[in-house]
């Protein structure tokens, strides 16, 4: 392959693997909108707590001694899901809940407080700086000619691709099979209707926030470990990106957040190669504000009648 | 009682979870390697806190029911025979005090003042049309740059700059309003938060006309019918202002000036916007803030009304910026972060909506209170997010709710 061949690979590789993490996070989004028609401003936030307890757990682990990767992987991977499904829970509980049934602004603006609240509580308790991550995971595969550009795959990227697919898989035979699953799409066809025929709707609600805090722990676990450094603000622009993503795909779709996450990763991997790494959040919402001018459903949703 | 103990139990133990990993636990770094340090009794406390809240929070929001915060207050009623005394006094007290202040009192006085144009500008997009605007801040920024880029480039004094200024920012509002406002609610508040970031990023990246990250200096400060307020005239012809009244230099009558400058302004900003919620736009904004359905069965045009409410209220942020950009003197994207839309918000939400006197309360208090506790700096964005988040729960209608004569069926 020629050169720029090569290096249009190189590109799809990075593209997809940033839309993975996107769409992992996009998933909250989506969840959170499709049944109670909020944007989860605190969403960002969320993920950005699950790197900081992916990175304490992992320097707990090596401190005790255990540095065995798989080992590793799977232990933090599982402790920043549980305590990062916590404060999604306590989120919607103590800032969500007691709003329920106010009109539509109310519950963003105090989702906004939430965002600054927990971005803020992040910053005082661990410090305003950059923190690098020890990698876990180094090496890759290299593709091409050996004089001239050469494809990188690192495992690290495999390793984004294989969680995020299994996670997907796991999510989508949740929803599609489970009866809490059934018990979601029943909440997001018709709130009312499925409170009335006994489907207790806050418990669903509640679970969709633990399940987008959960997805959102697995984005920021590897986004720490790709990158290797985490701060306090890492949440807001990720959480942007990933509720653009979710626009983009169709908000309220579970599938569209996917491809949403797929296509705005490629995006902005091809603006920052071919056109310029400053511009590429530019790039990013002003795709946001085209789509939600032009076709506000976006690519999978279902247009959205206003009703009196 | 038992119920409410172990709901109290299962809040601590949540609290717990929460707070032990990243209260609990610090990420120590020296050199290459990391290590944690437990501090955990902070997630004790914590946790100990929530506990004790929640043992209390019935009794509590008992007591706080009986005395409510109407009945702290005059009636409006009686309020409304002495408005007019009132305000002249207050507003004679506001000319005269700089006079009686620290030069430091003076100049944070200022800034408030201008938090209160920021506030009552968006206090029209958001409190009187109901469009949650995340964005405010571009057309700070606008104002602002055009200020310091006119001046830099085309040498046009603060007086000439003010008005274009504020009319640059109308027209981005204009212009960004134009096809966004057909969106519902939340999308709007998501653009316009987009379109505040892009706006910062493009100040940040495009180096040749705004200096990038370093900003622009050397801006010039505001004259009084030509008077500089400098010690010897920068430009030609100019006369200091301390020599043309024989007085000694100090560096205190500028701080005064621009005091009171911000005072006028704040002023004309209040009469236009008091005109305005009395003619049928302001009306309509109120109409449609309420129920946009209605009026536009009614034969109001929505996209008009709501693009009138968006072009003012970001000519008001204009103005603001132009202000800002001549006190300070020098400016960077730095000043035009999301944070200060979201402390614009927070001023409009604890004031509440649609309440003039209460967000000039609130952007004094929001302003002059981290000045006063400036030991406590670090917190107060932390505070300003719990603030947004318990108004929003305990009183949606802000400290200080408009009063609107009203009439009710009935029941």
């Amino acid at each position: 392959m020629s050169e720029n061949g090569l290096q249009f690979v190189q590109q799809i590789i990075n593209g997809l693997t940033l839309g993975s993490i996107y769409a992992l996070i996009a998933i909250g989004y989506t969840m959170v909108y499709g049944i109670i028609g909020m944007i989860n401003f605190a969403h960002g936030e969320i993920y950005m707590i699950s790197a900081y307890v992916g990175l304490i757990v992992i320097t707990g682990l090596s401190m005790m001694g255990i540095e065995y990767m798989p080992v590793v992987l799977i232990i933090t991977l599982t402790m920043a899901m549980l305590i990062t499904s916590a404060y999604g829970w306590s989120v919607e509980r103590v800032a969500y809940r007691p709003l329920r049934g106010s009109p539509r602004l109310v519950p963003l603006i105090s989702a906004i407080g939430m965002s600054i609240f927990l971005q803020n509580y992040v910053q005082l308790a661990q410090g305003a700086r950059n923190i690098a991550l020890p990698p876990l995971i180094s090496g890759g595969w290299r593709f091409g000619d050996a004089a001239g550009f050469q494809v990188y795959l690192s495992y690290m990227q495999v390793m984004i691709a294989l969680a995020t697919t299994a996670a997907m898989v796991g999510l989508t035979l949740f929803i599609g099979r489970s009866r809490l699953g059934r018990a979601c799409r029943a909440c997001s066809e018709d709130r009312g209707m499925a409170n009335l025929l006994g489907i207790d709707t806050d418990r669903v609600i509640a679970l969709t926030f633990v399940i987008g805090a959960a997805l959102a722990a697995v984005a920021g676990v590897l986004v720490g470990l790709y990158y290797g450094v985490v701060n306090p603000f890492m949440g807001f622009i990720a959480g942007l990106k990933a509720f653009t993503a979710a626009v983009l795909g169709g908000i309220g779709s579970v599938p569209g957040a996917m491809l949403g996450g797929i296509v705005l990763g490629l995006t902005e991997s091809f603006t920052s190669a071919y056109l310029s790494t400053e511009y590429k959040d530019v790039v990013s919402f002003g795709l946001l504000v085209l789509i939600l001018l032009f076709r506000p459903t976006g690519l999978l949703g279902k247009p959205d009648v206003e009703k009196v | 009682m038992p119920g409410q103990l172990k709901g109290a139990l299962f809040s601590a133990a949540v609290m717990l979870v929460l707070a032990v990993p990243i209260l609990g636990i610090q990420i120590t770094t020296e050199g290459s390697s990391v290590s944690l340090v437990g501090e955990l009794h902070y997630a004790f406390i914590a946790a100990g806190l929530v506990f004790v809240f929640k043992l209390l929070e019935r009794p509590l929001s008992t007591l706080l029911g009986m005395t409510h915060a109407a009945n702290l207050l005059p009636s409006a009623d009686r309020m409304a025979t002495y408005r007019p005394a009132i305000l002249t006094v207050l507003i004679v007290l506001a000319f005269i005090w700089p006079f009686t202040a620290s030069r430091g009192a003076v100049d944070v006085a200022t800034l408030a003042l201008i938090y209160v144009m920021l506030g009552l500008g968006l206090n029209i997009v958001v409190g009187f049309a109901g469009l949650l605007d995340l964005g405010y801040v571009a057309f700070y920024a606008v104002g602002a740059y055009s200020y310091a880029l006119l001046t830099e480039y085309f040498g046009l004094s603060f007086w000439i700059s003010l008005p274009i200024g504020a009319g640059l920012a109308a027209l981005f509002g204009f212009v960004l309003g134009f096809p966004v406002l057909r969106l519902r609610g939340d999308y709007l508040a998501i653009v316009t938060l987009g379109f505040g970031e892009i706006i910062r990023l493009l100040l940040n990246n495009w180096d040749e006309l705004t200096g990038g990250p370093d900003g622009i200096g050397n801006i010039p400060k505001p004259t009084l019918f030509g008077l500089e307020f400098t010690r010897t005239a920068k430009a030609d012809g100019n006369i200091p202002f301390h020599e043309f009244f024989g007085l000694e230099y100090s560096g205190t009558y500028r701080v005064i000036f621009l005091y009171l400058l911000a005072l006028l302004l704040v002023l004309f900003t209040l009469f236009v916007i008091n005109r305005l919620i009395r003619m049928p736009v302001g009306r309509a904004w109120e109409a449609l803030r309420e129920d946009e359905i209605a009026s536009r069965s009614l034969g109001l045009n929505p996209t008009n009304i709501k693009l009138s409410a968006f072009t003012l209220g970001a000519s008001f942020g204009g103005m603001a910026g132009c202000f800002f950009a001549a006190r300070q003197g020098f400016i960077n994207p730095e000043s035009f972060t999301f944070i200060e839309s979201a402390i614009v918000l927070a001023i409009v939400v604890l004031g509440g909506m649609g309440s003039q006197i209460g967000v000039i309360l609130a952007a004094l208090a929001l302003t002059v209170l981290p000045e006063l506790a400036r030991q406590f700096e670090e917190y107060r964005m932390l505070v300003f997010g719990l603030v947004m988040v318990l108004m929003m729960i305990w009183r949606p209608q802000g400290l200080l709710p408009s009063k609107r004569p009203r009439m009710e069926l009935p029941t």
